[in-house]
């Protein structure tokens, strides 16, 4: 790594892909964004005039060669030309969660020590405004939708427009010095730092390379042939190392066009208007979307009902077989097809998903029926396996070889082994270059020979080669008697029947397990609705009598279904209790990616834990909630406390 | 006659300009019953002016006399300098004064973007012909105004209920879409009847935020009629107080709070 390998012809930076693209694909779409109801675009060409414009203005303002600059904002096209422009500029962009609160980000802007802020609001200017006393350092903040902010002061504050203008006014020498630090750009200069969201501990800042990105945005796209014609969706966090890759990385690699929504409630109007050909999406979207899917059917005609019930069990016979290319009979193949035309095609369009050819779910086990469903329907629906570290990539089904169960292969260019205790590590182009002021948690998680840790616990099977992750490594426990505790193992189980949202099992060191649960406000209230049972709050809902029932219910099937397992039999769930607010990541229960946090939870609901396991039939509770605005407030509630059926265990615990 | 500048500048830095629209000794009766005894106030350009007073003290109909409704039997209504002759209901609208109602008249089955696109009606000056055969003027004039609707949309961050039927929608939401019709019109001064009226907390935030944005923004001057003594408060920077058809106060909000008669006319005190 002495020296610069540059395997591209010139193109060794993100930047100088723009240049590239500028020439290859001048006058074809490379963003659209959804505005005042209609979706406007801009060519390569457009790319790369405002991003040399803004990059000039940056110049123009002082930006010094190595500064991070912040960039906070939802997915618009002006905020990623301000990422890459400020790369151009010779700067580092560190993209921030847009909805992380004002305290969370004070952390991020001290580490990182920007001196520019890019916001995108007046929300996000707010924030940054609220911090600036604190974090010292902020010496300017770009703003680019300048809504409701006419009365702020204009020290400290500029609108994007103002350092485009600039950019295009700029003179000789600042063009002579933007091309001296464009040019100075090559494969080991940083392209981006992403802040890990961390399930434990302080976020890490992530340095990753023009090489990280480049690589891996070749490599991933290549396997699954991504071409110029592609479009996607930009509606994930900008923070997320997800987005860069997809957004810039492989958009910029491969020329493909990204489109922004209008806003983050008009994206299911825009996903259905652009129709991707390319969609990534957690787990959870693709949850919401069956679970509205069957809402609107259980209040469709009988008819439709029926017509819909009919061509889906044949789509789950025969569906993934057609996607997959296996044989099926004539007869069913031309029925398929009728229902393609009747049921499946139209859903689809509903769902947005006509056109889509690679699709991708990661972050989170999906469900079996979810998975499934979606394929069924010739959604080519697969898994991946990624971490921040990796700049995403670390395994990724083939096309053909999607299964539920697995991550799939090693993405090329990756190498997979697994450590004695069970953890996964890697080693690939992708593999990120340091954590940012943070050496010892750089030796820790990369050794000398650039193998990575994962922190998650899995196997290779025999025969196919495919992944399987189990658990979180540290979260794989044992319990008092010694018998193997994998909570996400059950709380996956749990996770995915429609009325449960979110389950956190507890049970390292205990003689059983005990689950809280959060039920899904969107598929209960419809049940509830149907069946009219007034309630007034989440909280009402959630203590319901019947719902109760019905969660024990689905606790008892999912026992049933753990006890199956001999090694993970001790998992199953004695007793549980349905919360009494959702887990929310403003309370720092969840990550911005929605992972929960397991210590975070079980301390600070420790009288509830407690309450499960001493036998209580009741326990009251006070809860501190944080509001989206960062204020803070509690609610009081008194939960009740089941007893589930466990299979073949000492003791039955019901009743 | 008013002892105030011709113009001057608010602490938080809008421009109050001269008297737009002038009360001269308004009388209104309903046969018999006096629903408004000789008041006289003025509103300014650029102002959020607002009428308080409990129920039954006559505000609905003051705001009914501003846009031209009714016309009052005494007194004199001075618009941009000049005295306004009663009006038909058709001029209403054509003088730049849109307002939205106490009780929402939304049409239900139409779609949000539809019902804002009614209240450019105004500003359509195509014929019945060529707008039938969607032919020349008419499709021009429907792009125009469909960009100042979506500008509107925009504004009031109702992007994912644009084509979604008003009837639909929760209340709150309506409210705004009203709103949004009324501003369409682009009016010089817009009459608002209890436009918190029947919100929660989070829901009034909201509509004040757009009310001090529609203002600062778009530069209209706004009367507002209102109940909630919080918001009317924060919002104006001047308050008219209404009883029993009688003006009993006018000024600044924090001189109106103090005074002794319009804290009696709230309190109840009994009337002789």
């Amino acid at each position: 790594m002495t020296k610069s390998v540059d395997p591209l012809g010139g193109a060794s930076s993100i930047p100088a892909l723009l240049r590239r693209n500028a020439k290859l694909y001048a006058g074809k779409p490379a963003y659209r964004e959804k505005e005042f109801g209609i979706w406007q675009s801009w060519t390569w060409a457009d790319a790369e005039r405002e991003i040399e414009g803004l990059a000039l203005g940056l110049l123009d303002m002082g930006i010094n060669e190595g500064d991070h600059v912040a960039v906070i904002g939802r997915n618009r096209p002006a905020l990623y030309w301000a990422m890459v422009s400020v790369q151009m500029a010779g700067g580092v962009p560190v993209p921030l969660y847009q909805d992380a609160v004002a305290e969370e980000m004070t952390y991020v802007l001290e580490h990182c020590g920007a001196r520019f802020v890019i916001a995108g609001d007046q929300e996000q200017v707010d924030k940054v405004l609220e911090v600036q006393d604190r974090v010292g350092g902020i010496e300017q903040t770009l703003y680019l939708d300048p809504r409701g902010m006419r009365k702020y002061g204009s020290e400290g504050l500029t609108s994007l427009a103002d350092v485009r203008a600039k950019g295009a006014a700029a003179g000789v020498e600042t063009r002579a010095e933007l091309a001296r630090r464009e040019g100075g750009l090559d494969y080991n200069s940083t392209c981006v730092m992403l802040y890990t969201s961390g399930t434990t501990g302080k976020p890490k800042g992530v340095v990753l390379s023009n090489r990280n990105i480049i690589e891996t945005s070749k490599n991933s796209a290549e396997f699954d042939h991504l071409r110029a014609g592609d479009e996607v969706l930009a509606y994930l966090p900008m923070a997320w190392v997800g987005d860069f890759i997809f957004s810039i990385g492989q958009a910029f690699w491969t020329g493909f066009c990204v489109n922004c929504p209008e806003s983050a409630e008009t994206m299911m109007t825009d996903l259905r208007e652009i129709g991707p050909t390319y969609y990534f999406a957690p787990p959870r979207v693709f949850e919401t979307q069956l679970t509205h899917v069957m809402i609107r059917m259980e209040d469709a005609g009988r008819f439709k009902k029926w017509m819909f019930h009919k061509c889906m069990a044949l789509a789950k016979r025969v569906g993934p077989d057609i996607l997959d290319g296996r044989p099926v009979g004539a007869l069913d193949r031309l029925k398929y097809r009728l229902g393609e035309v009747l049921i499946y095609g139209p859903l689809k369009n509903t769902l947005g998903f006509s056109r889509v050819r690679v699709g991708y779910t990661a972050g989170e086990a999906i469900g079996p029926e979810i998975f499934d469903f979606y394929r069924s329907l010739g959604i080519n629906l697969k898994q991946l396996y990624g971490q921040t570290e990796a700049s995403v990539f670390i395994t990724q089904q083939k096309d053909n070889e999607v299964r539920p169960d697995t991550v799939g292969t090693p993405t090329p260019g990756v190498e997979l082994k697994i450590a004695e205790n069970g953890e996964v590590f890697y080693r690939s182009p992708g593999v990120f270059e340091r954590y940012y002021k943070n050496d010892e948690s750089t030796a820790d998680t990369k050794d000398a020979e650039g193998w990575v840790a994962t922190g998650d616990a899995g196997f290779i099977e025999e025969g196919s080669g495919h992944l399987r992750i189990i658990d979180r490594a540290k979260d794989v426990g044992k319990m008092a008697d010694g018998r193997l505790f994998a909570p996400k193992y059950v709380e996956n189980k749990l996770k995915f029947f429609p009325n449960i949202l979110e389950a956190v099992v507890f049970g390292a060191d205990r003689d059983r397990c005990v689950a809280f649960i959060n039920i899904d406000l969107t598929a209960v209230g419809n049940w509830a609705e149907r069946n009219n049972i007034a309630y007034a709050s989440y909280q009402e809902l959630a203590g319901h009598p019947q719902v109760l029932e019905t969660i024990q219910s689905h606790v008892e099937e999912v026992n049933a279904s753990v006890a199956q397992d001999e090694m993970l039999s001790g998992c199953q769930v004695h007793r549980f209790l349905v919360l009494h607010k959702e887990l929310d990541a403003d309370d720092g229960e969840l990550t911005r990616t929605r992972k929960v946090r397991r210590r975070l939870v079980e301390e600070k609901y420790a009288d509830l834990v407690t309450g499960l396991y001493d036998g209580s039939d009741t326990v009251s509770t006070e809860t501190e909630v944080t509001y989206e605005d960062g204020r803070k407030g509690s609610i009081k509630a008194r939960l009740e406390m089941r007893d589930a059926a466990v299979v073949s265990d000492q003791r039955m615990a019901a009743e | 006659m008013s002892a105030q500048p011709e113009s001057y500048v608010t602490p938080d830095g809008r421009t109050i300009g001269g008297v737009m629209m002038e009360m001269k000794n308004i009388t209104l009766r309903f046969g018999g019953v006096v629903a408004i005894k000789d008041i006289s106030f003025d509103i300014r350009e650029g102002e959020i002016r607002a009428i308080i007073g409990p129920n039954g003290a006559g505000k609905s109909s003051m705001l009914n006399i501003i846009s031209g409704f009714y016309v009052p039997q005494e007194g004199e209504v001075w618009f941009n300098g000049a005295r306004r002759a009663p009006l038909r209901p058709y001029e209403v609208a054509g003088q730049g004064i849109a307002r939205t109602f106490q009780n929402i008249a939304l049409f239900e089955g139409m779609s949000v973007l539809d019902n804002i696109m009614t209240g450019r009606l105004t500003h359509m000056k195509s014929g019945l012909f060529s707008q039938a055969l969607w032919y020349g003027k008419a499709a021009r004039e429907e792009h125009e105004n469909r960009e100042v609707v979506e500008k509107i949309i925009d504004f009031l961050e109702i992007q994912n209920i644009r084509k979604t039927p008003v009837g639909r929608l929760p209340y709150g939401l309506k409210k705004r879409v009203e709103l949004g019709r009324a501003l369409a019109a682009e009016p010089k001064l817009l009459l608002l009847d209890e436009p918190m009226a029947g919100m929660n907390v989070e829901e009034k935030e909201d509509m004040s935020r757009f009310i001090l944005d529609v203002n600062d923004e778009y530069g209209t001057t706004i009367a507002l009629i209102e109940h909630d003594m919080g918001v009317v408060m924060d919002l104006s920077d001047r308050v008219v107080v209404m009883d029993y058809g009688k003006k009993i106060g006018d000024g600044p909000p924090e001189e109106v709070r103090t005074s002794q008669a319009v804290i009696d006319a709230y309190l109840g005190v009994s009337h002789d």
